[in-house]
């Protein structure tokens, strides 16, 4: 009886548990299941170990795609990240009308769902009937991104910086408004030029904030997938085949559940190594520093 | 160094006030001296701060000039004034060590690296805070950070005043007492003019040798404690400086008496000479320290109902009733208190008229 009741405390977590396990550990165990088994149908599957982690590994368009997506990533979080703190700043700071227009007006591309706006710089970048894509070709530049890998990249680049740096505004601004005005009025009393107050107190108010917005951007542009399959569906040729976009195409097109098994863990294993490091680096950002 | 000088200042949070009661800062006319220490006392709301930010440059005045000596500053920013101000929560780099904090200001004026290390290191000393210089400021406790805040406005030898905006409210409260000791330390060894803007009575009048008592907009009184506590110029001074505060009681003039009610009583000449001259609604004050209470009765004490006996450990505060209205006394912890009943006599000499709230003098 005694026993009973002391462990009576595992009932009130059991939900967490089992919501956890339905949603994310079951599905994760179903895909390391595939990945050590090469599967030719219902019933009929062979023991293939490490097998296609091997193969994975050595696959040549994988290593393509990764460096393609590195590559990209590391574009949008140099774009983003400071673009989004920049607009932040010249942001009004007093509540009213202007700061309540200019946060609905910046928060408008979060709104639209992912597929439309893949429509949208479609429509909006064609060299034909496109308000940018013919504006551009009529000053004599050919611009299409249907032909040209770079004029691809350009537009997926444009797409997301516009759709996702008001993410980075957002967080910014919050962290700014966050700042006591008391700082502000030291700075000045201290003599601080704008660069020092930007430096020494918005910065490093704003690191908790912008960790978040990092790795939010990092996460969600390594794993970009709508993007680019609504714009040119990984091409022209394999210039935009990110990772995920190669996946499907192994997962779904080619429907090898056992190499995509195995793709999908090393994938995720990636993301999560690089959200560490990042996170341990703007953790102890700043801290080190001594004169 | 200089003395500061606040002629004709009003201020509005308003851009086109209308009315007096637009402005948070009414008339403020006053020149301040050279290294005194000034306590701007006053409820929250009463304009202190504003006066404040408006001496260290942080607002402009809507109204008058601010002078440091003969020099306007009124249209100066902070940086350009030579005053320092710390604020209610400590303002620190976070990033930077104890040492980089110091020398911040310096640095932003370009001074070279040797003299500022020279100049960082005294006033750590003075501040006690060489151990821990090449910390991060971030981990300290809350009164090493206010002593930082204070000293990055030390380490800059021309400055003229340091302002201080409730520096102790994040205090323990007994690290509050060290540290005003070392305010007060720091005060005289750099002869430096201190204003400090507290509503705690007990900070101002241990701190100050002048108090400034701010009520609604406007300064009411500037005098030594001593002043204050017995000649108040205005009913608020009356109430808010004291504990418990002053006891006013309407009444009016008869044959040289104050009249309560159905009770007289007596004054002094110079006093009832005061009182027959006045126009306006009067009113007597008495501080419940100087207020009589006996057990049976003596000359010139009325029997009045007690109310309730309060025990503040070293002395306690009787509450009676007077006329209908509550008078509180305030009596040593040793005296005895009397029953239901008791008599209460007002010494002449601690009796104080006001008209329209204000004192008669």
């Amino acid at each position: 009886m005694k026993k009973w009741q002391d462990n009576k405390g595992w009932l009130f977590i059991l939900p967490v548990f089992i919501i956890v396990a339905f949603s994310a550990i079951i599905p994760l165990m179903t895909v390391v299941n595939y990945s050590i088994q090469d599967i030719f149908g219902p019933g009929q599957r062979i023991f293939v170990g490490t097998e296609w982690f091997k193969e994975t590994l050595t696959d040549p368009r994988l290593h393509e795609a990764l460096w393609r997506q590195l590559l990209f990533s590391g574009l949008v979080l140099l774009i983003e990240m400071p673009l989004g703190i920049a607009i932040a700043l010249t942001m009004p700071t007093k509540k009213g009308l202007g700061s309540s227009v200019c946060l609905v007006l910046i928060a408008l591309p979060l709104l639209i769902p992912w597929n439309v706006i893949g429509t949208i710089w479609i429509i909006f970048t064609r060299p034909d009937i496109g308000l940018m894509g013919a504006f551009i070709n009529n000053m004599g530049i050919t611009f299409d991104h249907t032909a040209s890998g770079l004029h691809a990249w350009i537009t997926l680049m444009l797409m997301e910086v516009w759709h996702w740096t008001p993410l980075v505004i957002l967080l910014a601004y919050a962290g700014l408004r966050s700042i006591p005005e008391a700082y502000y009025q030291a700075a000045r009393i201290d003599g601080a030029s704008a660069w020092a107050i930007f430096k020494y107190i918005q910065l490093p108010k704003m690191r908790g904030v912008l960790t978040i917005a990092l790795l939010l951007r990092f996460m969600d542009s390594f794993l970009i997938y709508a993007e680019p399959f609504v714009l040119t569906g990984g091409g022209p040729g394999n210039a935009t085949t990110f990772l995920s976009i190669y996946l499907v195409k192994i997962a779904v097109g080619q429907f090898d559940l056992g190499p995509a098994g195995a793709f999908s863990l090393i994938y995720f294993l990636i993301v999560l190594l690089f959200c560490y490091l990042f996170y341990q680096v703007l953790l102890n950002v700043g801290k080190g520093e001594s004169s | 160094m200089a003395q500061i000088s606040l002629d004709e200042i009003a201020h509005s949070y308003l851009p086109y006030p209308k009315n007096d009661a637009d402005y948070a800062l009414k008339r403020i006319h006053n020149i301040w001296n050279d290294g005194g220490a000034y306590a701007l006392l006053g409820p929250s709301g009463c304009g202190k701060t504003t006066l404040l930010n408006i001496i260290s440059g942080l607002l402009k005045p809507s109204k008058g000039r601010v002078r440091f000596g003969e020099t306007d500053v009124t249209d100066l920013p902070p940086e350009k004034r030579n005053i320092a101000q710390v604020f209610q929560f400590p303002v620190l780099y976070d990033t930077m060590t104890v040492f980089n904090n110091l020398a911040f200001p310096l640095k932003n004026r370009g001074f070279d690296n040797a003299y500022i290390k020279t100049r960082v290191k005294e006033i750590a000393r003075i501040l006690e805070l060489e151990t821990v210089l090449h910390k991060k400021a971030e981990g300290l406790g809350a009164d090493a950070k206010q002593k930082i805040s204070l000293g990055r406005g030390l380490v800059r030898e021309d400055v003229a005043a340091i302002l201080f905006d409730e520096p102790l409210t994040v205090i323990d409260p007994q690290l509050k007492w060290q540290l005003r000791c070392k305010l007060k330390e720091i005060h005289e060894q750099l002869k430096l003019t201190l204003i400090y803007v507290t509503h705690d009575q007990v900070e101002a009048l241990t701190f100050a040798d002048q108090i400034i008592v701010m009520y609604e907009g406007k300064i009411v009184q500037i005098g030594t404690p001593q002043e204050l506590f017995e000649y108040p110029n205005h009913k608020f001074v009356g109430y808010f400086i004291g504990s418990p505060g002053m006891n006013f009681l309407p009444c009016t003039m008869e044959n040289g008496r104050a009249r309560v009610g159905k009770f007289h009583i007596p004054l002094d000449d110079r006093t009832a000479a005061l009182g027959n001259r006045a126009t306006g609604s009067l009113e007597m004050g008495i501080r419940p320290l100087y207020l009589k209470i006996h057990g049976q009765e003596t000359a010139g004490s009325f029997q009045v109902p007690v109310q309730s006996v309060e025990d503040q450990g070293s002395y306690r505060v009787v509450a009676l009733s007077f006329n209908d209205q509550t008078i509180r006394a305030r009596i040593a912890e040793n005296e005895p208190v009397p029953g239901s009943m008791a008599w209460v006599s007002f010494p002449e000499k601690w009796i104080r008229l006001f008209e329209n709230d204000q004192l008669l003098k």
